[in-house]
């Protein structure tokens, strides 16, 4: 990727009108790329996997005796990453509008899958499709991409022909009734964190789509609300329960469920200014953090790279969440718009949440950090959002 | 935010994306903000848990120390017992946490699975005993009483008991070499306390939670050097345990040995002569109580003349060291410590304090003569000395006329030293003293080291008493209030005795220093503060601080420091003084109060010297003190309620130094049959490897003293029937006071 920008930025002066040169022509896919997004995307995605192959080069039994399996992989996964990015560049976010019926059918029927015998439990969560060679799908990261484009086309729908200046009522209770669907069967999985994430994405959505204030303010009551009465009915399992009893007090069962948060703080906490070098963090070489390559990825970069490379992740998620706001502003179509939003919405709480409960200032979910953590179907779904964004800058009218 | 395109849309979708914005970049700041806090601001205390996270320590215990007696015996080593112990963080990387394997060891050290989990079990707050305490990376002891056949079972089939070790370990023991028990001198070990592993947390020598320490004696004293220092090599770990590198490791030291001036049979001698004159002594009659003699408690010291060095300390009764070995049972402790028990932890020798009877008499003697009065005298003894109404009399108020300093110390004339005390105490103002009252009586009592610890090499020493106007004062206003509110003009003896005490007790009373001059009233000193005095006087005058300890010697023999006598003064008298004194000494047990003990006695050969004490203690029998040297040794034996000095102890101390100097009854002198002729000086020899060499000592050294005839290796016999009869002449000195003295101000 380096490659290109430094070719971009050499030849974009030559006089020749070579294929480099109409590449870079001034309404070439190129020169329109929202390169900051890109690129800070591309080096969260190689810093995980340093931070992922320092989690995982001594767990022998996790990496089936070879140190560079996740190495590998979580490689493998940002390759096939930028192909899916690219592969949705090219299709273009408006030409998938006519597809989005049948995405969201398929993700809908995919999260299914989950609750037949084919799906299987990690970590308490039966979010997950084993597939053969090793492979496991989790279908709930693609549903995230298929509620906001399933949503943004009903809501744009009208607004976008010109009928109407805002999504009407019934308008909204479709895109509602799309979005809780697949919710309601996520959360029987149960998978609380990505329900959240949906949740949050829902709001998102619907602030973008001017929707009536009512409709807002009516949801956030209704959120919590709901999730005042899942905590009374019972409804969540004593694990839930116990994460957030920890998250209240950590100290409160430091061998139990407050161990991941207390080991996490104490892994980033030791880190200082610089950290302990990379491969060089007793918490992490000595496996104290549970789930680290995944979940807590945060807390190697927090531990080996210090505040600096801490601080660093948070700038490079900064970068892209900014880029992307501004995306969602500069686009003329309210389609583009309430994608774009959808995806700041969903980008921007799972970081919050993910390195918000390695700090300690969140309660434990099972959410990955977008580009670090190790997981395929999150890396993909990470990356045809990003696909997602650079179509609606690229397509956006040239006037901008 | 500033180029907002036109868009065409409405201004309420993008006012809504940039509170989204704004929302977003807040969220990123929080992070940001507490990623700071956690690092920047806690990352000092973080760092130093997670540090603690990942090191672990094992600790290699180091080998106590040995305490050798002067020849190299040892009085204390470690015995080697098979210990069979659990790896916890091997147990638990076993599918069923190592149950399974625990099964198979109970079988085979005959024990129930039960016992053997609870053993591996980590003590917490819910978990009642027995459970583990100690580090869980430590290998936790299951039984240190295996056999070899157990042991050997165990290492076959390592294969079958993963985690399990059956090693030899040392255990403290203490094996009474030719049944010289010691107790009370080597001390005792109990596990460290929480508080004190708290305490030496950060010192050079931090004590690990499986360590004994000294409780006492010199167990206690040397427990710095016996100890040594335990190895440890501090591991990284991962979260289950499993290790991961070794940080650093330091090797263990063993403990240094200790050798005492100690002689095993010397001491035994003295252990089993105690004994058994007070055993003796509850066989006779006590005219005064009625009663045969209790003779409850006693204690003997035989001290180097010439350096202070202790050879025998017993005292009575006692108890066998090794019950505290591996933990001390409840009932044993209760033996030894409750109310019944009469004490026996107790070293009487240090730790039992008295009224001295008249061998004190030596430092009034020397006052005297360091107040002006000429030794020789003449001074008058007769019957009895009155003060005012008060009449104190001579022992079996016999009088022997006028007599000098000398032949008053040999017959232990009362009234000789009543009169010059009492003539001091009035040259001194009385009861109003005056401003530099001389009170020379009692200076000299300090000067002899009375009333203060001698140094001695053993904790918890008592300092004994000096009764002065200074004491009197304090002690008055300590006690007072509770004497007047008792104190009652016309009640019992005891009430009469606190009325007068809270009228003037304040005040150095007539009567007061009168009884002090014989080692009567208030007076209190320690057999090992007379022991010091009297080898001051064998010796030419040095008050040495007695010590058991003689030199520290490295566990591989190369490293010996020598523990060299030290002294805290000088008696204060002239040499003359001092040999006058010593003859009259030598005059006491020749022809004097001792002298029926010490009938046969080859006094060319080895001249003895000698003073008999009987003092009196109010509600109790009379203490028997025996108080002897020669130019080497001198020996002070006690025993409480005992009846007289010379009639309880006299026979014990003359066994003693019959054995010493292989002297028989008949006075002939056997060299071969002599222990100690002359003190040990050579040190015992430790080699590179750890083994000392020691002379073999016999099963029973007191055995062999009374069976000697039959064992020409073991000193003559002593025949107890062949003693003198006490004649009227030469009994003990016994000082009657006129009951109810004090009622009358002098």
């Amino acid at each position: 990727m380096t490659g290109g920008v430094n070719s971009f930025q050499v030849s974009g002066y030559g006089p020749e009108r070579t294929g480099w040169t109409r590449l870079l022509a001034r309404d070439s896919v190129a020169r329109r790329l929202d390169w900051p997004i890109l690129l800070s995307a591309t080096a969260l995605s190689l810093l995980g996997t340093l931070l992922v192959y320092s989690a995982t080069r001594n767990r022998t039994e996790l990496n089936q005796g070879d140190p560079y399996y996740f190495l590998v992989r979580h490689l493998l996964n940002t390759g096939i990453g930028l192909a899916l990015m690219a592969g949705t560049i090219w299709l273009g976010h408006r030409a998938l509008r006519t597809a989005v019926p049948v995405l969201y059918g398929f993700s809908v029927l995919l999260i299914l899958l989950v609750l037949t015998p084919l799906g299987s439990t990690i970590n308490g969560a039966h979010s997950w499709i084993k597939l053969p060679g090793g492979f496991s799908l989790q279908p709930s990261e693609f549903v995230k991409v298929t509620i906001i484009l399933g949503m943004a086309m009903l809501l744009a729908a009208r607004v976008d022909a010109g009928d109407k200046q805002y999504p009407d009522h019934r308008t909204v209770v479709q895109a509602l009734g799309l979005a809780a669907v697949p919710m309601l069967i996520v959360m029987l999985m149960p998978d609380l964190g990505s329900v959240m994430v949906m949740v949050i994405i829902v709001l998102g959505v619907l602030l973008a789509s001017g929707a009536s204030n009512r409709w807002v303010f009516g949801l956030l009551g209704a959120g919590t609300l709901g999730a005042v009465s899942v905590w009374q009915l019972g409804i969540l399992d004593d694990y839930q329960i116990a994460r957030f009893a920890a998250f209240a007090n950590p100290e409160l069962d430091p061998a139990g469920v407050g161990y991941n948060t207390n080991q996490a703080r104490i892994a980033i906490g030791s880190g200082g200014l610089t950290g302990s070098g990379l491969f060089h963090g007793s918490q992490t070489t000595g496996q104290f953090v549970p789930e680290q390559q995944t979940d807590f990825v945060f807390t190697v970069a927090g531990e080996e790279l210090g505040f600096l490379g801490g601080g660093l992740i948070i700038l490079l998620l900064g970068i892209v969440l900014w880029r992307a706001c501004r995306i969602a502003r500069e686009t003329t179509d309210l389609y583009g718009t309430i994608v774009a939003a959808g995806i700041v919405a969903w980008f921007a709480f799972q970081t919050f949440e993910n390195v918000g409960m390695t700090l300690g200032i969140m309660p434990v979910t099972g959410l990955p950090l977008p580009f670090v953590s190790y997981g395929g179907s999150s890396m993909f779904a990470v990356w045809i959002a990003v696909g997602l964004l650079q179509s609606i800058r690229v397509q956006r009218p040239m006037s901008a | 935010m500033t180029n907002i395109p036109e868009t065409g849309r409405s201004s309420r979708v993008q006012i809504r994306l940039v509170v989204i914005q704004v929302l977003v970049l807040s969220l990123l700041l929080t992070l940001g903000g507490r990623l700071w806090y956690l690092q920047i601001r806690e990352g000092a205390a973080y760092a130093k848990e997670a540090s603690g996270n990942h090191v672990q320590q094992v600790v290699q215990p180091a080998v106590r120390g040995s305490i050798l007696d002067a020849r190299g015996v040892a009085l204390a080593d470690n015995e080697t017992r098979l210990v069979v112990s659990a790896s916890r963080t091997d147990l638990l990387k076993m599918k069923d946490d190592g149950k399974e394997v625990l099964v198979k060891l109970a079988k085979v050290l005959g024990m129930t699975p039960k016992e053997v989990q609870e053993k591996v079990r980590l003590c917490d707050a819910e978990t009642p005993q027995p459970c583990w305490n100690g580090s869980p990376y430590q290998p936790i002891p299951i039984t240190d009483e295996a056999t070899a056949k157990q042991a050997l079972q165990i290492r076959e089939r390592a294969e079958d008991f993963p985690g399990i070790t059956a090693e030899p370990e040392a255990v403290r023991r203490y094996p009474s070499p030719g049944k010289a028990n010691t107790a009370q001198v080597l001390g005792y070990l109990s596990p460290v306390t929480d508080d004190e592993i708290k305490k030496a947390q950060n010192t050079n020598s931090p004590y690990l939670r499986s360590d004994q320490v000294g409780r006492s004696g010199l167990e206690r004293q040397y427990d710095k050097a016996l100890r040594g220092k335990a190895g440890v090599t501090r591991y990284e770990v991962d979260n289950l345990g499993r290790v991961i590198g070794q940080a650093e490791a330091d090797p263990a030291h063993p403990g240094d040995n200790l050798v005492t001036s100690i002689d095993s049979r010397v001491q035994r001698i003295a252990e089993y002569q105690l004994n058994e004159a007070m055993k003796e002594a509850r066989k006779q009659h006590d005219r005064n109580t009625g009663t045969n003699y209790k003779a409850d408690s006693g204690a003997v010291v035989v001290m180097e003349a010439k350096t202070g060095r202790v050879v025998a300390m017993a005292s009575n009764p006692t108890y066998d060291p090794n019950a505290w070995v591996g933990g001390i049972s409840a009932k044993d402790y209760a033996r030894l410590t409750g109310k019944s028990s009469n004490y026996p932890l107790l070293n009487r020798a240090i730790q039992g304090q008295s009224a001295p009877g008249s061998i004190f008499k030596v430092i009034p003697t020397a006052a005297a003569v360091n107040a002006g009065y000429s030794f020789n005298g003449p001074y008058e003894c007769s019957s009895s000395y009155s003060i005012g109404g008060q009449v104190f009399k001579n022992f079996e108020s016999k009088g022997y006329g006028p007599i000098s300093l000398g032949r008053a110390l040999e017959v232990s004339c009362d009234t000789v030293f009543y009169r010059l005390s009492h003539e001091e105490w009035k040259r001194d103002g009385g009861t109003k003293p005056k401003k530099n009252a001389n009170d020379w009586f009692y200076k000299t009592a300090h000067q002899f080291g009375l009333g203060k610890e001698t140094g001695i090499d053993l904790p918890n020493e008592v300092t004994g008493r000096v009764p002065d106007r200074q004491w009197k004062l304090n002690y008055w206003k300590a006690n007072k209030d509770a004497w007047c509110r008792t104190g009652k003009r016309d009640g019992s003896y005891a009430e009469k005795i606190a009325y007068e005490n809270c009228l003037e007790g304040n005040r150095m009373r007539a009567g007061d220093s009168v009884n002090y001059s014989i080692g009567q009233g208030d007076t209190l000193v320690t057999p090992i503060q007379m022991a010091t005095i009297y080898s001051a006087i064998s010796n030419g005058g040095t008050l040495y601080n007695p010590s058991v300890g003689k030199a520290v010697i490295s566990a591989d023999g190369k490293t010996v420091t020598p523990i060299k006598p030290e002294a805290h003064g000088k008696l204060p008298m002239s040499q003359k003084t001092r040999s006058e004194i010593s003859d009259a000494l030598a005059g006491v047990a020749t022809r004097g109060t001792a002298a029926w003990r010490f009938g046969g006695w080859p006094q060319d050969k080895i001249p003895m010297h000698a003073k008999t004490g009987t003092a009196e203690v109010y509600g109790k029998q009379t203490t028997s003190w025996f108080a002897t040297y020669t130019k080497d040794y001198s020996i002070v034996m006690t025993i409480s309620q005992g009846g007289t000095g010379s009639g309880a102890s006299g026979p014990a101390v003359r066994n003693i130094y019959n054995a010493l100097y292989g002297v028989s009854e008949d006075g002939a002198i056997d060299a071969k049959k002599a222990l100690l002729p002359t003190p040990q000086k050579a040190l015992p020899k430790v080699k590179t490897d750890g083994t000392i060499s020691s002379p073999k000592v016999s099963k029973d050294p007191a055995k062999d003293q009374r069976a000697g005839k039959k064992d020409p290796n073991a000193p003559d016999p002593l025949q107890p029937a062949t003693a003198a009869p006490p004649t009227p002449e030469n009994r003990d000195t016994r000082r009657r006071r006129r009951r109810g003295s004090r009622r009358w101000p002098a």
